[in-house]
């Protein structure tokens, strides 16, 4: 029991490592990295602007406004984490279509092959997603990259592990909260082409990361992370304001 | 203790309580005989048996079912690896990757025994294996795995794109137990992470591959990339391209074709589909 708890401390190190990690990769600012880690104080402190805001309303119009920041609500249950997803889908295919519509400089052929397959895939996933949704799906979310330089490849293959490997651990996370066994396979049939990505970026980066100590742990188990955590992670790329208080905690 | 309501606060949640144990007339009558007869003390547990029955039974056996099916290749994986790094058949560029590999499926392999344990039940044994895929009789269709580093990574990635369909098809069967689901997922992903460098190395190695084929990490329809007819079993049914009624091909009119949309999800296997894959190399 003492080993499980420590082997557990570990892994949350571990994770707030390769954030921190993540958010060098990004290329973040001191006062930017500030905001991030204010948005970890919990979803009670982060949303006490929004308490007036109907849910409802916000969610049928697919989205709404809050001092000039776009605002979506993820809705509650199966079609919340749905939409938890297709806003994750959105950003990952946001990210590699930029990637491809400006490749770093020195890009190999093999890199081009590899990173057009991948933006393929996620707005495979994006759409289906939408269309899985139809009227109960949030609106489009806009992204901010401005913390990533698409002409370095250094910052666009460590922006695309940190999105990978955040993406396989949202799913890893989602799963148990999901209701319905056909939309719980839906997202185990991406998840394991996430951890594919995954993989195939840090081989790209380091050959031989694929599996390396930073996401899998000493029980060979991947990482895990509940919305709250990998939304407050994906907040530096977003600038829309998503509110998850509605989804399912368990 | 007010045994009858805890029985309606079972009841504010599971409608059904009754029917599992033959009625209200019947639930109460056990409860009534149950308390009748232990001591107070007793109750708790012998209440907890009693929902054992209605309730955990099939939950918990069905979940250490799977978690014994989970163990079962991950055995075989664990073995796999263990006799590959010593049998000098693995590239020493790629030894590294394999020891971190045989690592984790040993690591899957404690982490389900102790999971197993701890829900109660007994782990299966670990079998007999003939990596050469003969039934015991080691000169199989992969007589030279152990010598032959094409073979042996052909074999590898057969196992881990399965290992990947395998976990899959099992996580609505874990839907009641998060902890065991969870974990479940944390090892299936870990499973996709290996097979994407299994098929890089194969990538990166054209003399080891068939002419022409030209690996990628994701699977590709239902193309195996391996000569040998036997593991296409393995690869049968990736080259799905609707996902619930939603076809992927060409959808909401982006360029997505066919090969794409198969690569963008992995498929499922069944426990059979996954056992009769596998049966060549258990003894």
């Amino acid at each position: 029991m003492q080993n499980e708890k420590l082997k557990e401390s570990e892994g949350m190190m571990r994770q707030a490592v390769s954030r921190r990690r993540f958010l060098n990769y990004a290329g973040l600012s001191a006062s930017a990295l500030v905001i991030a880690a204010s948005c970890q104080k919990g979803p009670n402190d982060q949303f006490n602007n929004d308490s007036l805001l109907d849910p409802e309303s916000v969610r049928s119009q697919g989205g709404g406004q809050d001092g000039g920041k776009a605002v979506v609500n993820l809705g509650s249950g199966d079609i919340g984490i749905l939409n938890y997803a297709y806003a994750l889908e959105q950003l990952e295919a946001a990210f590699y279509i930029q990637v491809i519509s400006t490749p770093y400089g020195g890009i190999s052929d093999k890199e081009m092959e590899y990173l057009t397959d991948i933006r393929d895939h996620e707005i495979a996933h994006r759409e289906f997603f939408r269309n899985v949704l139809g009227n109960r799906r949030i609106g489009g979310i806009i992204v901010d990259f401005s913390g990533i330089d698409f002409s370095s490849r250094a910052s666009v293959l460590g922006t695309a592990k940190a999105f990978e490997d955040l993406g396989v651990s949202a799913y890893n996370g989602a799963g148990e909260l999901i209701e319905r066994p056909d939309y719980l396979l839906f997202a185990g049939k991406i998840v394991s082409v996430e951890a594919r990505h995954a993989a195939a970026i840090r081989d790209m980066i380091s050959y031989g990361s694929f599996a390396d100590s930073t996401v899998v742990n000493s029980m060979g188990l991947d990482v895990s992370r509940t919305p709250p955590e990998v939304l407050a992670i994906a907040d530096a790329f977003i600038s829309t304001k998503i509110l998850f208080q509605n989804l399912p905690t368990s | 203790m007010n045994l009858i309501n805890i029985i309606e606060e079972i009841e504010k949640t599971d409608p059904e309580v009754y029917q599992r144990f033959d009625g209200r007339r019947e639930a109460l009558k056990k409860f009534s005989s149950f308390s009748g007869k232990v001591a107070l003390a007793a109750i708790p547990l012998g209440l907890a048996s009693m929902f054992k029955r209605s309730y955990g039974q099939t939950g918990t056996a069905l979940v250490i079912d799977v978690l014994n099916f989970a163990l079962t290749l991950e055995y075989l994986e664990s073995e796999f690896y263990i006799q590959g790094l010593s049998s000098g058949v693995i590239a020493a560029v790629d030894v590294p990757a394999f020891q971190t590999i045989s690592m984790h499926e040993t690591a899957h392999v404690n982490f389900l025994i102790s999971t197993i344990n701890a829900l109660g039940g007994t782990p299966v044994a670990k079998p007999s294996f003939d990596f050469t895929a003969g039934n015991g009789s080691m000169a199989g269709p992969f007589a030279n795995v152990f010598t032959n580093y094409g073979t042996y990574l052909a074999v590898s990635q057969t196992f881990e794109d399965t290992g990947v369909r395998a976990y899959k098809g099992q996580a609505a069967n874990l839907i009641s137990n998060n902890a065991v689901l969870r974990a479940a997922l944390r090892i299936h992903s870990v499973e996709g992470r290996h097979a994407a460098h299994v098929r890089e190395i194969r990538r990166r190695n054209g003399l080891l591959v068939p002419a022409g084929v030209l690996l990628q990490p994701w699977i590709t329809l239902n193309e195996s990339g391996i000569a040998s007819p036997l593991v296409q079993p393995s690869y049968n049914g990736e080259e799905l391209t609707t996902q619930g009624g939603v076809n992927i091909v060409g959808i909401n009119g982006f360029n997505i074709t066919a090969e794409d949309a198969s690569e963008a999800f992995d498929e499922p296997l069944t426990k059979a589909q996954v056992l009769t894959i596998v049966d060549p190399f258990i003894i």
